[in-house]
């Protein structure tokens, strides 16, 4: 029983300990989810439009570019990105190697999301907007893309914590987030529990705060909808 | 002056026919209904006089100007549609909503917009409603701002899509009676409707189509009262009972 009670006082102790020094890498998390999130809805919003344009070949690019970037794994487009490109004569630092590989990869699957919302929405407000004379990209933009944003909340909701956690496999390029932390912090200590520990709760706080926030967007813009 | 000239226009749905050479004129001011049974082709003609649907072979003029892909953006300016199921935008107030083309298509200034839309929404007898979004609103309600929105273009053509045949029986009455006004005002409409009471009353002419070809058209009186083609007698024989 002492046993017990001393294994988890020298564990609360090794969890305070280390909390503060995990605060870079949780930044970097945070950096790295946060500009993944934003370049990857610009990506993911351009490539869902560009899809639905008339133009055969432009479909066909961002239907190789969605195929590759969902159909390999994301750690592969890390080393691509960051050890593969330089073999090329391209290189790049390791955080926005990092950025680049988690926009695209976050862009993909966003422009299907966006695609999908866009196409749901039913075609008659398109052709009442068209009616008034507004051209295609205006109709797009005042009247499919507003509700198209509504409706694709929560499934970007689901896609931004996927970014969060994927945000972790930037370590196998030698970003020091959260997680390469972890790693550093308990080959050191060789005390893995409470050091790992101690990085979920810091990936559940960033994830539950986010899906805290979500869900007030989506009350926000819900309050008029049917 | 032939504010819409139809030149044998024809139009296919794959190897359908929906429209078979189709000719009609109609002037300033006049009401047209256009009546038949449903599959006869009289809405895909309505779409097709705004290019909601692509027409296959003819020409159709508006106001003088040919209807073409390039300049439709133009054209569509002057024809006001209003659709069978409303279609206001879910996401916009009913100011909103008819504020919309004139901002966006006519670069008005928003103060102005917003004049225009408050004296069309109080012809419609929906003042109060203004601030509300459209799904606050009661399907004849919702038409009405239907309507205001394609007024705010100042269209020279309103077409009617079947515009009370989503509506509960009670509220067919006050969307027929802003119509009603529209004609009284000399408004040049096309319309399509299951409503034979309107049409008599409203219309200037009203036209038969049957199988994609005009079958059959006169006054409310000579169609309504002295049915001359079998299939209309028949079609009217159906509704009237």
């Amino acid at each position: 029983m002492d046993a017990v009670i001393n294994n988890s006082i020298e564990f609360f102790k090794t969890v305070v300990e280390f909390a503060p020094k995990f605060i870079p890498g949780v930044v970097l998390t945070l950096q790295l989810a946060f500009f993944s999130i934003i370049l990857g809805m610009i990506i993911g919003l351009v490539v869902a439009v560009l899809k639905l344009t008339k133009y055969k070949w432009l479909k066909k690019i961002m239907d190789v570019y969605i195929t590759i970037v969902r159909g390999t794994p994301l750690l592969l487009q890390l080393y691509f990105i960051f050890y593969g490109l330089p073999s090329l004569g391209i290189m790049i630092d390791s955080f926005p190697s990092a950025i680049i590989a988690l926009a695209l990869h976050n862009g993909a699957y966003i422009s299907e999301i966006f695609r999908g919302s866009i196409e749901s929405i039913d075609y008659g407000q398109r052709e009442a907007a068209r009616s008034l004379g507004m051209t295609k990209w205006q109709a797009m933009k005042r009247v499919v893309l507003p509700q198209a944003f509504k409706r694709s909340v929560p499934a970007l909701g689901n896609q931004f914590i996927i970014a969060v956690k994927d945000s972790s496999l930037a370590s196998v390029i030698t970003i020091t987030e959260t997680m390469l932390l972890a790693r550093q912090f308990s080959a050191a200590t060789f005390n893995v529990f409470p050091i790992y520990f101690t990085a979920g709760v810091y990936y559940l706080i960033i994830t539950m705060g986010l899906t805290k926030v979500l869900s007030q967007v989506e009350l926000k813009l819900k309050v008029n909808e049917r | 002056m032939s504010m819409i000239e139809i030149k044998n226009l024809h139009k296919y749905f794959g190897e359908l026919e929906v429209l078979r050479g189709i000719d009609l004129t109609v002037s300033e001011s006049e009401v047209v209904c256009l009546i038949g049974s449903s599959g006869s082709g009289k809405s895909t003609l309505l779409r097709c006089i705004n290019f909601l649907e692509e027409k296959n072979e003819g020409e159709i003029y508006i106001d003088g100007q040919m209807v073409t892909a390039k300049e439709i953006n133009e054209i569509r300016q002057k024809v006001g549609m209003v659709f069978q199921r409303f279609n206001l935008f879910p996401h916009m107030t009913v100011l909103q909503n008819v504020m919309e083309g004139p901002i966006t298509v006519k670069k008005m200034d928003r103060k102005k917009a917003r004049e225009l839309a408050m004296t069309l929404l109080e012809k419609v007898n929906l003042l109060d409603k203004a601030n509300e979004y459209p799904a606050m609103l009661s399907g004849g309600q919702q038409q009405r701002v239907a309507i205001a929105r394609s007024l705010a273009m100042e269209p020279k053509v309103i077409l009617f899509d079947e515009p009370t045949s989503a509506l509960d029986p009670e509220l067919v009455g006050e969307v027929l009676g802003v119509m009603n006004d529209l004609a009284k005002e000399g408004r040049t409409m096309i319309i399509v409707t299951h409503e034979m009471g309107f049409a008599k009353e409203v219309a200037d002419r009203v036209i038969f189509i049957h199988e994609g070809q005009i079958a059959e058209e006169g006054t409310p009186e000579d169609i309504f009262d002295r049915p001359e083609n079998e299939r209309l007698q028949n079609f009217l024989g159906q509704i009237l009972v």
